[in-house]
């Protein structure tokens, strides 16, 4: 049986189905775990048949596993779904994340647990119809819908009574953007009648969708606006610490940063790629500001949740600082970058919690010493903070390493002052991240440590942690294996053509970067 | 099947009046504090019969009757079937609310029915007077029903307080037609439409059109003209107000619609700014006040200005989109509203003992499946995708947007944003952990098989609309198409010299 044709409909609505299912278990035992578990798994191993199937030959541009039916006449509105190399790698990572999401809740969440897992498996129903839509009513709608379960998740299951506040806080900073998007989405109707996204695109190229130059400035600032909260980039980021510090692990794990990055560069870049250029160095600015503010605040936070948030904001940045570079390693690295926070931040929000759910605490000065009592939880926090500080043969390097010789290759002067300020901003991370793991885990036992006796990690936190760990390490040695796909989605979006000049090696001698480079193994994808 | 247009056009009408009737003769045979549920099933059966017959309307096309002071079309169809099914909804509801509770609940049903008639009259009217007595038998059905729980004080004002504002409205409608009729010598809107071109007074005919706009307003309850809702919707038996906060609105729509795309079209420009800035203060006004609210009746109340708001913005787009989104919206509207209501009337009982956002706290874990489905329509009245509220909010906007009014579907879209806030805290509420209390209540009685039937309908329609809106959307559009179809054929008929090009018609599904 060819699944092709059907395949993304068919992923994108089996956690929905799940939920529907869920809804009539009984909730006994965990009956409701065991089944959102194999709901879970079923999607990934769904999403999986995308990079199976893959054709990398295809022309840029093109979709693939495409599906498109008509849905509403007048509007002109499309069932039109499709992936390409920009969207596959984001969906698998939404796929890969939900049963490890699942595992990680398995004792925390023990009461009102059915309402936890629909919203859960809503929640990824939204996020995986954001990457397949090419309608863009369709992606719109799933677009806020990623905003309801995940509002739900915080302000019900929220940690502190802080939580209905952040859940609203988090649901107005989103929807307002969100609806002034939506004039935008209609603006772009009226004036093309049609929302079939890649035709958008097609007319963008052209610059066939308006004359009126004001009107596409304002629409597209409308549509970097929505995105930019969603991300968030600097200095829209005000719904972010309190949002993470709220909400339980396996919301945390998909909160921030693909979702937008994604979308800007589908619509941002793709519909409107002038005003984008016009606009990326104040972009890149912003980034750069958002890279050391974040790191600099990390490093005084005494709450280690709020620390992962405000490092969070500094990981969606480089991707940010990366995109807005508009050459080819800059864009690339971009995306790799978002790959990168959704594995590692994913990894170190897993790990706090499961520091929380033995002491009940996050605050950093209660622990200590935790090294010698816990060698394993020890040994996934050092790999999964070198993986984020972007250390050589884990995936944080090459995404970072792409970014950063991504900036200095566009030539515009100022870039290279707001890339030695983002590259200072590594240093503050490693420091951060540093820090943390030495007051966590080594020094004279704490407070908590002392007093309560926690365990190492057992069969299913194992279970939950080492897929991620792995993908770290296969994406920092085996890079091209996913830039096979990630490349032709990014050559297209840049400035620049792909052409002799620019092979692997004039990616490597950039000089000013801060990196070790004889382990990089990136090569041979262009 | 041949019948005369006489008997045609009204024949949903003919069928509601009949079964309210009969339900008034009957009601004294039955045995004093015997079961009135046998009287309600006949009203659900009368209902379900004149829903039939409108859509059995649908076959004939356009039907003028009553010397043309009648015109059944697809428009006013589409309002038949939309008030037909929130009769439907809101009488299952009430059998079980009503039994053992009120003295007089057989009478309850037969006004229901008579409001009915009212309403659906006002839809298919294209003479004003007719839409007067149309109006006036609706409004005089709400006003019995809305003082229907007796010897509360909060229902007797209720009742009193929507009789006098509302009496003081329809006297503005009403010198609004006579304003009409001197300016143009006709109180048909056809004949208005084209005594405009030729009137010598056409500031009398702006003062007769705003002041129908007065009107109208107040029974949509669009700010300025909105102070009464809170504190009828707060005392009015939580049934009635999921048919008064829908039926009625959607009839008073349905009339400003003609008034202005059939009667004045010729004066867009003029009654476009007025309704513009009605669309925007009862938005703004709507929302904003319902933020303040902690009872759930007078916050839904605000709310419902705030949607009507929303409605009116279809006014400011070209007359096709603008009667088919204003339509849609509508239908969405009414659907989960009524079904808002519904649930509301399960929560709280004849007695009202669920009234403030505290007695809603931790509602879902006593009565999950209930409160399942509040959320559902709540988060359909955000707008939230899949739902109609979603499609209906789009639909109007973009309506507004290719007829070039961006910003008011900006400060519409911004306004969705405030109102996010105060949905959501009811939301948040329901799903809050119980206070101590709170969990000691005795347990909910069950819902009554009717009125699960009533929520599953308005359940699903509100679904419908939101993922598979295609064919409501093309009765809406049809509904457009027609209108304007008929005010060519007058418009040539009037004046063959100057006779436009016809719009096409759609074609049949």
């Amino acid at each position: 049986m060819n699944l092709d044709h059907s395949i993304l409909t068919l992923l994108t609505f089996t956690p929905l189905v799940g939920a529907v299912l869920l809804a009539f278990l009984p909730d006994k035992g965990k009956t409701l775990q065991w089944a959102a578990l194999a709901i879970t798994l079923l999607t990934f191993l769904m999403t999986l048949h995308l990079p199976a199937h893959f054709s990398y030959n295809a022309a840029a541009g093109t979709y693939q596993f495409e599906q498109n039916i008509g849905w509403i006449d007048s509007p002109a509105i499309r069932y039109h779904l499709g992936v390409d190399g920009l969207s596959m790698w984001l969906i698998v990572l939404t796929g890969l994340l939900a049963p490890l999401g699942v595992l990680i809740s398995w004792n925390t969440i023990s009461e009102r647990k059915k309402l936890f897992y629909i919203f859960f498996l809503l929640q990824q129903v939204a996020m995986l119809g954001v990457f397949v839509s090419l309608d863009l009513f369709l992606y719109y709608a799933f677009w806020e819908l990623t905003l309801v379960p995940m509002t739900l998740l915080i302000g019900v299951f929220g940690r502190t009574d802080n939580r209905r506040r952040a859940a609203i806080k988090y649901f107005l900073y989103a929807f307002i953007p969100s609806a002034v998007m939506l004039v935008a989405v209609l603006w772009l109707y009226v004036n093309t009648g049609t929302f079939d996204i890649p035709q958008l695109i097609a007319l963008a190229t052209r610059h066939g969708i308006s004359t009126n130059n004001a009107g596409l400035w304002l629409c597209s600032l409308a549509f970097l606006g929505a995105f930019a909260v969603k991300v968030p980039v600097f200095p829209l980021h005000g719904w972010l610490s309190d949002a993470v510090s709220e909400a339980p692990t396996a919301a945390v794990m998909v909160l921030a940063g693909k979702l937008g990055l994604y979308s800007i560069l589908r619509f941002s870049f793709g519909i409107f790629p002038d005003q984008s250029r016009h606009i990326a160095p104040l972009l890149i600015a912003l980034a750069a500001i958002g890279i050391v503010y974040g790191a600099l605040l990390a490093l005084v936070q005494k709450d280690l949740k709020k620390l992962a948030a405000y490092g969070t904001l500094g990981h969606v940045s480089v991707a940010v600082l990366g995109l807005f570079t508009f050459t080819i390693a800059g864009i690339d690295g971009g995306i790799y970058q978002t790959l990168n926070e959704g594995i590692g931040g994913a990894a170190l929000f897993m790990l706090l919690g499961l520091l929380y759910e033995r002491y009940g605490t996050y605050d950093v000065r209660e622990f200590g010493g935790l090294a010698g009592k816990f060698p394993w939880m020890v040994t996934l926090f050092v790999i999964t903070t070198l993986s984020v500080i972007g250390l050589p043969i884990l995936n944080g390097f090459v995404g970072e390493f792409l970014v950063f010789s991504g900036v200095m290759q566009a030539n515009v002067l100022h870039h290279a002052f707001w890339t030695a300020l983002a590259t200072s901003g590594v240093i503050l991370t490693a420091a951060y991240m540093l820090l943390m793991i030495q007051r966590v885990f080594y020094g004279s036992l704490g407070l908590k440590s002392k007093s309560v006796t926690g365990w190492d990690l057992d069969a299913r936190e194992h279970l939950a942690l080492w897929p991620l760990i792995l993908v770290m390490l296969a994406m920092g040695v085996a890079s091209p294996y996913w830039m096979q796909a990630i490349d032709p989605a990014g050559v297209v979006l840049a400035d620049e053509t792909p052409d002799a000049s620019q092979t692997p090696k004039a990616v490597y001698s950039v000089p000013g970067s801060n990196f070790p480079q004889q382990q990089f193994q990136e090569g041979g994808q262009r | 099947m041949n019948l005369a247009p006489n008997v045609l056009a009204l024949l949903p009408e003919y069928i509601l009046t009949l079964a309210g009737v009969f339900i008034m003769l009957a009601e004294p045979c039955l045995k004093p504090g015997s079961s009135r549920k046998p009287l309600g099933w006949i009203a659900i059966l009368g209902t379900l019969l004149a829903a039939g017959a409108s859509w059995f309307q649908l076959g004939f096309g356009t039907v003028h009757a009553f010397s043309g002071s009648i015109q059944t079309d697809a428009f006013s169809i589409f309002f038949h079937l939309l008030i037909a099914a929130v009769v439907l909804v809101t009488l299952l509801g009430s059998l079980e609310y009503f039994e053992g509770n009120a003295t007089h609940a057989g009478e309850y049903y037969a006004l229901v029915l008579f409001g009915a008639v009212g309403m659906m009259l006002m839809t298919c009217s294209t003479e004003l007077l007719m839409v007067f007595i149309g109006l006036e038998i609706s409004s005089i059905s709400t006003y019995i029903m809305a003082g229907f729980r007796k010897g509360q004080a909060v229902a007797s004002e209720s009742s009193i307080k929507y009789f006098l504002l509302g009496s003081f409205a329809t006297a503005f409608f009403l010198y609004g037609i006579a304003l009409a009729f001197g300016a143009t010598g006709s109180t048909s809107l056809a004949a208005i439409a084209v005594g405009l071109g030729t009137t010598k007074t056409p500031t009398l005919a702006i003062l007769a059109l705003a002041m129908m706009i007065i009107g109208l307003g107040f029974k949509v309850s669009a700010a300025p003209f909105h102070v009464w809702t809170p504190d009828v919707y707060q005392g009015a038996p939580a049934p009635v107000v999921g048919l008064m906060s829908t039926a009625p609105k959607a009839a008073a729509f349905a009339v400003l619609l003609r008034i202005a795309f059939s009667g004045f079209p010729s004066m867009q420009h003029r009654w476009a700014i007025m309704i513009w800035i009605l669309a925007a203060l009862s938005m703004t006004i709507g929302n904003l006040g319902a933020l303040l609210q902690r009872d759930v009746k007078r916050m839904l109340a605000y709310s419902s200005i705030a949607h009507a708001g929303y409605l009116l913005v279809a006014f400011t787009a070209f007359p096709v989109e603008g009667i088919s989104a204003a339509a849609f919206y509508t239908a969405a509207y009414a659907a989960m509203n009524v079904g808002a209501f519904a649930v509301i009337t399960q929560v709280g009982g004849f007695n009202e003992t669920a009234r403030t956002l505290d007695d809603y706290r931790g509602l879902a874990t006593r009565r999950p499946v209930l409160s399942g489905v509040f959320a559902f329509f709540l988060l359909s009245l955000i707008g939230i995708p899949f739902t109609g509220g979603f499609f209906g909010k789009f639909y109007v906007f973009s309506a507004a947007i290719g007829s070039g009014h961006i910003w008011l579907a900006v400060i519409g879209l911004i306004n969705s944003g405030v109102a996010c806030f105060y949905y959501l805290r009811l939301l948040a509420t329901i799903y809050a952990k119980p206070t101590a209390e709170a969990s000691e209540v005795a347990p909910a009685t069950p819902v009554s098989v009717p009125a699960i039937v009533g929520l599953t309908l308005a359940t699903v329609a509100t679904l419908v609309l939101g993922i598979m809106p295609g064919n409501t959307l093309w009765l809406a559009q049809y509904a457009g198409t027609s209108t304007m179809i008929e005010n060519a054929r007058e418009q040539c008929a009037a004046t063959p010299n100057n006779c436009q090009q016809m719009p096409v018609p759609m074609e049949r599904r």
